[in-house]
């Protein structure tokens, strides 16, 4: 009788409005990652040039800010960012005499993971952009680009190829981390699987379908980050 | 007719002064030569003329305009408008001597690149004019293709068309053929000679002595930040006045 807990399981997660449940907390999840790893990049581009190019206020605020994320464990982070930055904007707004804002919406989600991901960003660029070889940026000068176009046209350009494995595993770290944000409940997939495993008890089958969605939305980005660096490596030379 | 001028060029780094009063004239048409030993200035003297080093002291005129520069609090100078600086260096096209094409584009990209984006051509008459250039440098059937899969020489033929699309005022050449393996070096030196025959103002650091004497028709002997020794590749090259070009020259036997 190995197949009846198994068509049980199934039974479980189809009937009952729990596997359309996590359907959406997966979408959530991901709404958030790709958020919260496209603020990330933002903060990281702008990261990445404060670093090597800012004035000393700049450099030193900015590894301020890349110390403390790295250091201080995730959890912690989130957390910290959250209520402390739910209390700056709230503050914010009743001083300027305007109604609180409910921050369990994406948006908060995707502040708090984007604050984190962009330490790691800034540093992932940072390096990437020292791997761009001084000439092409000179180039660029040469003939009379100014810093903005030769930013956009040549060194951003140039720099993905040493930055992309370090962004996908940003974007991995990214899509896991939603599930911290469980803690203070944002409707992710991790949160509902509680929910659904909490009040079905069935602990394993809920558990183990939120893995398996986990994994093959990794899987899914595997293949598309790979085609993504085939695409910014067209310009080397494979020897 | 001046198409660039430079006046006492000065250049210190820190304590270093490695320009000490350099001036040159190129009118339309001429081919001037830098020679000198490793570290007489060719290189700084070069970069200030298109403003990718600072001058120090000393002015700059391209085409009748001069470049304004103001302190820049640090003891060096900065140009006032950067604007200006950027209009005057797009028509200064350099050629280096790492070639430093663009890598994440093809030869053709990289040839329309500053037409496109700085110049503001349309980009299909930058396309075609490309093409041609690419053409001319005997490069078209690479137009597709990423430069580090070319040769060293294919690259320094390409980053040369690259030059030639801005239509330039003039062309700054700095060792172009010192990276190149030799069996290298003459097909992109047979490119300047052409450059040099159809009428194009160029300067040309150089250590190639008997192509500078061939192609130039104007030399100047650079050592320690000055101008030693300057005139015609005949005079220069055959009846040196200083003992130290002599010795230059003799270097090269
Ligand atoms: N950015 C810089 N900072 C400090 N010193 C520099 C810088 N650029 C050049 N120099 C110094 O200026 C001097 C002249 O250098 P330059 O590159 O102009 O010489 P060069 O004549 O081109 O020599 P070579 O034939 O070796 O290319 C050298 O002593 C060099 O070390
Ligand atoms: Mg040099």
């Amino acid at each position: 009788m190995i197949w009846s807990p198994a068509a049980g399981s199934i039974a479980l997660l189809t009937t009952g409005g729990w596997g359309s449940a996590m359907l959406v907390g997966l979408a959530r999840s991901l709404t958030i990652a790709l958020g919260a790893f496209g603020l990330g990049l933002l903060i990281g581009i702008a990261g990445a040039l404060g670093k090597l190019s800012g004035g000393a206020v700049t450099r030193q605020a900015l590894d301020l800010y890349t110390t403390i994320v790295r250091s201080v464990p995730e959890l912690v982070l989130i957390l910290v960012v959250y209520f402390a930055g739910a209390d700056l904007i709230n503050g914010v707004l009743t001083a300027l005499g305007q109604a609180k804002i409910d921050f369990n919406g994406a948006i908060a989600g995707i502040v708090v993971l984007g604050v984190v991901q962009g330490a790691y960003s800034t540093e992932v660029i940072r390096g990437a952009i020292l791997s761009v070889p001084r000439g092409q940026i000179e180039a660029a000068q040469a003939y009379g680009m100014s810093s903005w176009l030769a930013l956009r046209r040549i060194t951003l350009p140039a720099m993905l190829p040493f930055a992309l494995p370090g962004l996908s595993n940003l974007w991995l770290i990214a899509m896991k981390d939603t599930a911290l944000l469980a803690v203070l409940g944002f409707g992710e997939l991790t949160q509902v699987t509680r929910q659904a495993a909490g009040t079905t008890k069935a602990y394993f089958t809920f558990f183990f379908a939120a893995g398996c969605m986990y994994l093959l939305a990794t899987m899914i980005s595997n293949l598309l980050s790979r085609r993504l660096e085939a695409r910014a490596t067209r310009g080397t030379a494979h020897v | 007719m001046e198409m660039l001028h430079a006046d006492g060029i000065r250049k210190t780094f820190g304590n270093l002064e490695v320009l000490r009063g350099v001036s040159l004239t190129a009118n339309k048409g001429d081919v001037i030569s830098l020679i000198g030993g490793s570290g007489s200035g060719k290189s700084t003297f070069l970069r200030c003329l298109n403003c990718l080093e600072h001058p120090t002291g000393g002015e700059i005129r391209v085409d009748g305009e001069a470049i304004a520069f103001k302190p820049d609090g640090h003891g060096n100078r900065e140009p006032v408008s950067k604007a200006q600086m950027r209009r005057i260096r797009a028509r200064l096209a350099m050629v280096f001597q790492s070639f430093n094409l663009w890598n994440h584009m093809t030869l053709l990209e990289n040839v329309i690149e500053a037409p496109v984006h700085v110049l503001g051509v349309d980009r299909k008459q930058a396309v075609d004019e490309g093409l041609r250039l690419l053409e001319r440098v005997g490069l078209y059937d690479k137009r597709d293709v990423y430069p580090a899969f070319l040769s060293g020489g294919q690259q320094q033929r390409g980053a040369i068309a690259r030059a030639l699309a801005v239509q330039p005022l003039a062309m700054l050449f700095d060792e172009p053929t010192s990276a190149l393996d030799p069996e290298l070096v003459g097909e992109v030196l047979r490119v300047i000679r052409e450059l040099a025959e159809e009428g194009r103002t160029m300067i040309l650091v150089t250590h190639e002595m008997s192509f500078a004497r061939d192609v130039s028709n104007q030399v100047l002997f650079l050592h320690g930040g000055l101008v030693e020794e300057a005139g015609p590749p005949a005079e220069v090259f055959g009846n040196p006045k200083s003992e130290r070009l002599a010795r230059f020259l003799g270097s090269f036997h």
